[in-house]
């Protein structure tokens, strides 16, 4: 059974419709990486997994579940497919430890000592052990969008789904926040990255999908779309992406 | 200087009872604004079509209509809707009524200074509307809310005056009261006009510390 499978989905704001009749599935395990100009409905498809917009047609499931965001099993659908966004959206009056312990302390009911010592952990894993009691103000942008990946992890999620994550960083900060992500990739993490860097899809995404106007134009694995892409559109948007 | 004094020895007592009322006045209508204005500001931000359009409204009437007048209402009409209060009952509920959309708009204020980021993030770890509420929003509105709250409880002491147009002998009223009967008028109201300075400058410092600290813990 796949993750989370989208079936036909058609997402409007009010008249105008910005997703068409998309269908895609995602793996356990796999990397999908999302590219596409700006507008073409990234965000908002990511969004629409998570449940945090509705969608008008189709269907999207995940592990077997329907995401219907009226139902009252949203919220337990939410913890399970966690949410890096690319202006971090940390809690700036919590910590970092804090903002990775909330979602399993408050949402989840675990045990505090538990969360906290696995906190620690994951904050340590993205490099940022020393940064534990940092508020996030404190924090470069590279750090602040790891310990986001860390609250994302603190949620055990079966994936996670990145939304341009080093878009709003310097260029000198995103390696860092691209190094974390790779790693979790190498440990059979299930992830959905809408990004345009070029060079972590191709080296890291076993699925690469080109959105451009609401329409899921081509998809492949990575050589293929990028090197050997089919459709005029993602030649073109590559020709404009990609120094050649 | 010491003439003033030794009127004021004998006037100070008199006026203190005036100063109890003030003080009930302003903080029973300060409790009754605080909990209108968060159920106007909870229902502006809900979401929910017709409990923001119904607060929206009752704080544009509100708003829109003089404190005295709200007083006038409360201690006037109500007994011939068979609801009896006494003046100082009446004093409380007015003045919080007529407050409560200033209450409204600093608690909103506080809320929507939240980014919309910070929602979606909590929404996304699985977080319910209360919880969102409780850990994400509010401590960080009440930073933004508490210095105009501060603020709104000083006008508000002063407004308290309004109840001796029903009545209530609060402080003004009471100053007026024995200026009329002693017509020490000078010494009356240089009293009365210090002891409401001594309670509202201490309040002020308070609430410019409290902005000071807020501004400092990021
Ligand atoms: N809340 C919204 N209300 C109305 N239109 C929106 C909203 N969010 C996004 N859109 C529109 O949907 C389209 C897709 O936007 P988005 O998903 O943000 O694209 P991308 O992430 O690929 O840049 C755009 O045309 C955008 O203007
Ligand atoms: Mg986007």
């Amino acid at each position: 059974m796949s993750i989370i499978e989208l079936r036909n989905v058609r997402k409007s704001f009010g008249q105008h419709e910005v997703i068409h009749d998309v269908s895609f599935a995602v793996e356990k395990g796999e990397v999908v990486c999302i590219i596409g100009p700006s507008g073409s409905g990234k965000s908002t498809l990511l969004r629409c997994i998570n449940g945090l917009e509705t969608y008008q047609g189709g269907e999207i499931v995940v592990h077997g579940e329907r995401v219907d965001t009226g139902s009252s099993r949203i919220r337990q659908l939410r913890t399970r497919v966690a949410m890096v966004f690319q202006r971090f959206n940390l809690f700036p009056h919590r910590t970092a430890l804090e903002n990775v312990a909330e979602g399993p302390i408050f949402v989840k009911k675990e045990p505090r000592e538990a969360v906290l010592a696995r906190s620690r952990d994951l904050l340590t894993r993205v490099g940022l052990g020393a940064k534990i009691d940092a508020y996030p103000a404190q924090l470069s942008g590279g750090q602040q969008q790891r310990v986001a990946i860390a609250r994302a992890l603190g949620m055990n999620p079966d994936a996670i789904l990145f939304d341009e994550p080093t878009s709003a960083l310097d260029p000198e900060l995103v390696g860092e926040v691209l190094a974390v992500m790779r790693s979790l990739a190498d440990e059979g993490m299930t992830m959905v990255v809408v990004t345009h860097e070029m060079g972590f899809a191709r080296e890291v995404a076993d699925r690469v999908l080109f959105l451009d106007g609401g329409v899921l134009v081509e998809q492949g694995p990575p050589e293929e779309v990028l090197s050997r892409p089919q459709h005029p559109r993602t030649q073109d948007f590559l020709r404009r992406i990609l120094p050649s | 200087m010491s003439h003033f004094l030794s009127q004021a020895e004998t006037f100070l007592p008199i006026l203190m009872q005036g100063v109890y009322l003030t003080v009930l006045v302003t903080l029973g209508a300060f409790v009754l604004a605080t909990g209108l204005g968060l159920v106007w500001a909870f229902m502006r931000v809900s979401g929910i079509a017709p409990l923001a359009w119904t607060a929206r409204t009752i704080i544009v009437v509100v708003r829109g209509i003089p404190g005295m007048v709200t007083l006038f209402y409360i201690y006037f009409v109500m007994p011939d809707l068979g609801l009896s209060l006494t003046a100082l009952q009446a004093a409380i509920i007015g003045l919080g009524i007529a407050y409560s959309p200033y209450m409204a708009e600093v608690f909103r204020a506080g809320i929507e200074a939240i980014d919309r980021g910070q929602t979606e993030a909590a929404l996304s770890i699985g977080m319910g509307w209360s919880l969102l509420m409780r850990r994400v929003v509010l401590p960080q509105a009440i930073r933004v809310a508490l210095p105009p709250y501060g603020s709104t409880m000083v006008m508000l002491l002063k407004d308290s005056s309004l109840a001796s147009t029903i009545t209530v002998a609060e402080l003004s009223l009471q100053g007026k009261l024995l200026a009329s009967s002693t017509f020490e008028n000078t010494t009356i109201f240089t009293l009365v006009a210090l002891i409401y300075l001594a309670m509202s400058l201490p309040l002020t410092a308070f609430n410019s510390w409290l902005e000071r600290r807020m501004r400092q813990a990021r």
